[in-house]
């Protein structure tokens, strides 16, 4: 409790957070999460906290119900909620405000509700907690509050347990959970972050309608500013535990103040499609006599599922793709997870053995390569992962993960494979400096270019580059994609680039396939798919996309 | 014995809230001098760890150079000095012949030493050996294998060790590689779910994505990243073996009576609880130490020294 | 639900029959001649007759093949023959069947007493709000382990029964004498018990939908309780059929530190002589055991957790 400054509650915010600070204790010592944060949320309205990961925005919000991760700690300031300080409660007290009057969505529904108990128990127990209901009458309730929450069969899923629901559905169930006490405000924690886009938006359709319903505030965290644009009445945008704006979204969407939410404004890829930035750099015009790089005709891939009742079954992952990648061009796959695409790509770096299908590199087919063959494919292909840190050893040393390639096909002696490795931390713009490091030492972004050094150690044709940003903070995803463009337009490298994220897409590519269920549904262009999407698939795809209601 | 789970707790596990606020310094430079002043600190915040470290040291000079500690000799006894308890004289007080049990302890520790290290050996190499091929190899030769570690480990330890006792006879050398392959199991289970792990990982499809050979592969990625977690074991095993060793040399198959083994020791002071606790109670006392010593170390090698690296 | 148990069941006969196999090579062919060394009972062979040995070869089948030494012997362990004991000529079951009440008694004790002390200590280690009371809960389990057993055997022995004459010291007449061997053998395996379900405990209070439950405004006990301990009682679970062995093993120290009767002294006897039916008889008993725990947890396990689809071809190991 620093100063208790800041103008008295006006009668009509229900929370008013004001000068909190946040720590953690390690063993490196403390380290402060959140500094000095105001906030407001008025009755009935939607107020979103934008922020990247370890802006402080998911602290501040645990710290409003009292539920600080491990080691953490209000240090100062006050959380006023329906005129009291509850940071000034004890646990017991906290309880009673718990699910009573503030509801909690979390972030990942799929392992958010206990395993081992009935979906219609778990929903109950906030009625029994708080002795809304008594034995007999909260199992009922609890079918309904399912069924307002928009859960289909509602009397038969409360019997259900959780792994027997999709993502989506357990979402609902936790948004039952929130609003079973009727309370005044719920926390919506990255709500729908762990889910598909087409469901995000029916996950956030729900909460905001049923929150209009029922006159709940709704306190909304998310990383995406595109998310925020389209619900919130206020955005408040954080940085480093600290806010750098607060205000009316249109006003800080459309006059941004602070540097940092410009910059947040410009790398929002979802925003981006709204209001398209600049287009990628044309593609390098084809030769007449030049070949495609890529060939792949009529793939197929089967996974065979666990035996059941001793039936065999399989699942068609890849059903029939063709496509040709052109030298020097940016072919994008996208669709949402389970749609082949990330298969596709393994199948034509031969990571995975197709069932069926052909596929040649440079004219050469290379479906069934082998040993030699196989090898001259690996050093003209290369591939970077979705997430960095598992791609490099943790062992090595960054200059050891790139030289790896060189050291693998013995190029140059040990002393020139060095140089090579620094010269492309260099292009990478990476200091020399990590050279030595490790892995772990890294940021997320720094990571994604020394897998990107890696790729291009060996002056690649092709690189498959599988979700490369989707790990990655917004602001780091931007100038990954502009790295990866630059690199491309001064070696003339082409790109296989999958993507769940049309944005990112659009950002980069200069052919676009979009699968569904193992198949390409369209091909195109970006500009034909974007504006003219001729597939039912992809008009619902972009109609997902946060931001447009905005725009 | 051998097979319980030392899986030992850390108390302080909270989530690590170090998503930090500042994600991209790395700061330039200072490594020799910075590693062994974190080396220290890391040490300085563990007084346990350090105690556990010096009573591993003695155990292990009082096992090459027993002399250094003591200057009796283990095997004499003064029949006047019959049952005399622990003071300045005898630090661990006499036995019924009037031999030092601190003499016997010291120079014991070479007989149980070399014993451990053998069985803590066999099964590391032929476990390893094992879990290596298997978890590599896939396959037939996998579920092959894998059975036959899943059938050893229904036996409980001690009781191969028995069987094995029996076929290969009595004497220290005997019992280590009986305690030794009864422990095989446990580590072909570890060493194959290390190499399953670490093949799976992504890194080494990246390996194999850049056109790296299966055997620099396995060198290179596979061995240097399955290893941790086995050593781990192998710290684990060695405070077992400890205790499956004196175990097996308390019931009477270890080395013959004047030998001063730390089991037989306690073994033979059983007789006299009734007038002379020391005899078995100090040389427990030593066994306990050193097992408590190891198996914090092995925490230590576990989870913690990975905050300090 | 009826395959899944005949899968499991044809699972435990094969590790049976795998246990026995893996017993008779090291008992009959490891040594090389059994019969010398059985009839030297561990003294020096050279002082035997060489005429007696060929009679107790013969005698023992050992003069054929090892092949058909091997399927004659499984044909007569299926029937439940083990052989007779070389030392007293007793069937080896019916030696082992005499002894197994006393052990039955010893370890179910300990069993008890370890799951009660071990379960309590880890619960209450994990629910405490003082941060130098649960270091000191969480120490006493690693503490537990790192004991040798036979040592605590005279440890208790020495105090209670020498010093305080509060409780016998050996033998295995009335209740009063299982009271130390039982807590002998509880405190090795109660803190493996209370490692177990506390590290278990610990990972499942971080898990998110603890989280869910507090933030519902459950108290702390309800969350302890009702959605902590019964998912982390389920990795614990499978530890069951290692604790058993466990249990088996440490009856041998036990019941030769207070010289009771049971399972555990007749194998010492048997492996001092060199009785290599009893030892075998012994092994596959052990395998018995730990085959009938896990047995029993297999029956248990999909009644406590739902995501267990029961089906024949379930790809759970037996560890």
């Amino acid at each position: 409790m620093s100063t208790p400054s800041g103008p008295a509650a006006m009668p009509e915010n229900l929370l008013e957070i004001s000068d909190l600070a946040v720590s953690y204790r390690s063993r490196s010592g403390v380290v402060r999460a959140v500094d000095g944060v105001d906030l407001t949320v008025r009755a009935g309205e939607i107020v979103a906290v934008v922020g990247e990961s370890g802006s402080g925005k998911s602290t501040t919000a645990h710290a409003v119900i009292g539920l600080l991760p491990g080691t953490g700690r209000i240090d100062a300031g006050r959380i006023r909620f329906g005129g009291r300080d509850l940071a000034g409660l004890s646990e017991r007290e906290l309880r009673l405000v718990r699910g009573a009057q503030i509801g909690l969505v979390p972030q990942d529904p799929t392992v958010s509700l206990n395993p081992v108990q009935r979906i219609g128990d778990q929903v109950a127990e906030v009625l029994r907690v708080h002795g809304l209901a008594d034995r007999r009458s909260a199992p009922l309730d609890a079918v309904d509050l399912l069924e307002r929450a928009g859960l289909p069969d509602p009397a038969v899923r409360a019997r259900q347990y959780p792994h027997e629901l999709s993502g989506g559905m357990r979402q609902r169930v936790l948004i039952a959970v929130a609003i079973a006490a009727k309370p005044k405000l719920i926390i919506a924690d990255e709500p729908t972050s762990a889910l598909d886009v087409t469901v995000q938006r029916l996950i956030l359709d729900h909460i905001q309608s049923l929150t209009e319903e029922l006159g709940t505030a709704v306190l909304l965290v998310t990383h995406d500013l595109g998310v925020a644009a389209d619900r919130a009445q206020r955005i408040v945008v954080m940085s480093r535990g600290r806010v750098v704006e607060a205000g009316p979204t249109r006003q800080v969407l459309d006059q941004p103040g602070h540097p940092y939410t410009r910059q947040l404004l410009r790398s929002a890829p979802s925003l981006a499609v709204a209001r398209p930035a600049a287009p990628p750099r044309p593609a390098p015009g084809r030769i007449a006599a030049d070949r495609p790089l890529v060939t792949v005709e009529n793939l197929a891939k089967e996974f065979s599922l666990p035996q059941v009742a001793g039936a065999v079954r399989s699942v068609r992952a890849v059903d029939d793709v063709s496509f040709s990648i052109n030298r020097g061009e940016t072919f994008a796959l996208v669709g949402e997870s389970g749609s082949g695409k990330s298969t596709t790509a393994r199948l034509v770096l031969r990571l995975a053995e197709p069932n069926a299908g052909r596929i040649s590199f440079d004219g050469e087919e290379i479906t069934r390569a082998r040993g030699e063959a196989l090898r001259r494919l690996r050093r003209r292909a290369q591939l970077i992962y979705q997430n960095p840190y598992a791609s490099l050893d943790p062992r090595f040393s960054i200059g050891e993960v790139i030289a790896e390639p060189l050291r693998v096909f013995r190029v140059g002696d040990r002393a020139s494979r060095q140089a090579r490795a620094r010269e492309f931390v260099d292009r990478v713009a990476l200091p020399a400096s990590v050279l030595d490091r490790r892995p772990a030492e890294l940021s997320g972004g720094q990571r994604q270019r020394v897998a990107i050094a890696r790729a291009l150690a060996l002056s690649p044709d092709l690189v498959v580059c599988d979700e490369p940003v989707s790990a990655l903070d917004v602001s780091v995803q931007a100038q990954v994609l502009e790295l990866l463009a630059e690199l491309q337009a001064s070696t003339g490298v082409a790109y296989l680039f999958i993507s769940h994220d049309l944005a990112v897409v659009r950002q980069i590519a200069h052919r676009v396939a979009v699968m569904q269920a193992g198949r390409i549904v369209e091909i195109g262009t970006p500009s034909e798919l974007f504006d003219r999407p001729n597939h039912a698939y992809t008009r619902e795809l972009l109609a997902a996309i946060p931001g447009g209601q905005h725009a | 014995m051998s097979q319980s789970l030392v899986g030992e707790l850390e108390p302080e596990t909270g989530p690590d809230p170090g998503r930090p606020l500042h994600p991209e310094p790395v700061e330039p430079g200072a490594v020799g001098g910075a590693e062994v002043r974190r080396l220290i600190r890391f040490l300085l915040r563990r007084p346990g760890l350090v105690l556990s470290l010096l009573v591993i040291a003695l155990v292990v000079l009082a096992a090459f150079w027993p002399t250094l500690f003591t200057s009796r000799d283990p095997l004499l006894g003064v029949p006047a000095d019959r049952f005399q308890g622990p003071g300045a004289q005898h630090w661990f007080g006499t036995d019924e012949l009037g031999r030092d049990i601190y003499a016997r302890v010291v120079h014991g520790a070479a007989l149980s030493l070399k014993a451990t290290l053998i069985a803590v050996g066999v099964a590391f190499v032929a476990g390893g050996t094992i879990g290596l091929v298997a978890g590599f190899i896939g396959g037939w030769v996998e579920n092959v294998l894998m059975r036959i570690v899943d059938v050893l480990l229904a036996i409980p330890a001690l009781f191969l060790s028995l069987a094995l006792v029996t076929a290969l006879g009595f004497g220290t050398v005997k019992v280590a590689v009986a305690v030794g392959l009864a422990s095989v199991a446990s580590f072909a289970r570890v060493m194959r779910s290390e190499v399953l792990r670490v093949r799976r990982a992504v890194y080494v499809e990246a390996a194999r994505s850049t056109g790296a050979r299966w055997y620099s592969v396995l060198l290179r990625h596979v061995l240097p990243n399955a290893m941790g977690p086995v050593l781990v074991l192998a710290t684990i095993e060695f405070g077992l073996a400890v205790l499956a060793v004196s175990s097996l040399s308390f019931l009477g198959y270890g080395a013959p009576p004047p030998a001063p083994e730390w089991g037989t020791l306690i073994s033979t002071g059983r007789n006299y609880l009734a007038n002379a606790w020391w005899l078995s109670t100090l040389p427990g006392l030593t066994v306990a130490a050193t097992v408590l010593a190891v198996n914090r170390i092995a925490r230590a090698l576990d989870g913690e020294s990975a905050t300090w690296r | 639900m009826r395959r899944y148990l005949a899968g499991r069941l044809g699972q435990a006969v094969a590790v049976l029959w795998a246990a026995y196999t893996i017993s008779f090579l090291v008992l009959v062919w490891l040594p090389g001649d059994p019969v010398s060394a059985m009839a030297a009972g561990g003294l020096d062979q050279a002082a035997v007759d060489p005429a007696q040995l060929e009679a107790l070869r013969r005698e023992y089948g050992f003069d054929r093949p090892p092949l058909v030494q091997y399927l004659d012997y499984l044909g007569r362990a299926v029937r439940g023959d083990f052989g007779n004991s070389v030392a007293t000529g007793r069937p080896v079951t019916s030696t082992l069947a005499d002894a197994l009440p006393y052990t039955l008694q010893l370890t179910a004790a300990a069993l008890a007493l370890a799951v009660l002390l071990g379960g309590a200590l880890a619960l209450y280690a994990t629910y405490t709000p003082h941060r130098w009371l649960r270091q000191l809960l969480m120490s006493l389990p690693s503490l537990g382990v790192s004991l040798p057993t036979f040592w605590i055997g005279l440890m208790l022995v020495q105090l209670l029964s020498f010093r305080l004459r509060l409780l016998p010291a050996f033998g295995n007449e009335g209740a009063a004498s299982l009271i130390l061997p039982a807590v002998t053998l509880a405190i090795p395996t109660g803190a493996m018990v209370a490692q177990l379900l506390a590290k278990s405990l610990l990972t499942t209070l971080d898990e998110p939908y603890v989280e869910t439950a507090r933030a519902k405004g459950a108290g702390r006990i309800r969350v302890h309780l009702r959605h902590a301990l019964r998912n982390a009682a389920l990795p614990a679970l499978t530890m069951v059929g290692i604790l058993v062995g466990n249990l088996m093993a440490g009856s041998v120290v036990v019941e030769t530190v207070f010289s009771r009767n049971g399972i555990g002294r007749e194998t010492v006897g048997a492996v001092t002589v060199q009785d290599i039916p009893v030892v075998q008889g012994v092994v596959v008993f052990g395998a018995l055991a730990y085959v009938l725990a896990n047995l029993a947890v297999d029956l248990i396990y999909p009644l406590l957790d739902p995501r267990i689809v029961v089906t024949a071809a379930q790809p759970r190991s037996t560890g």
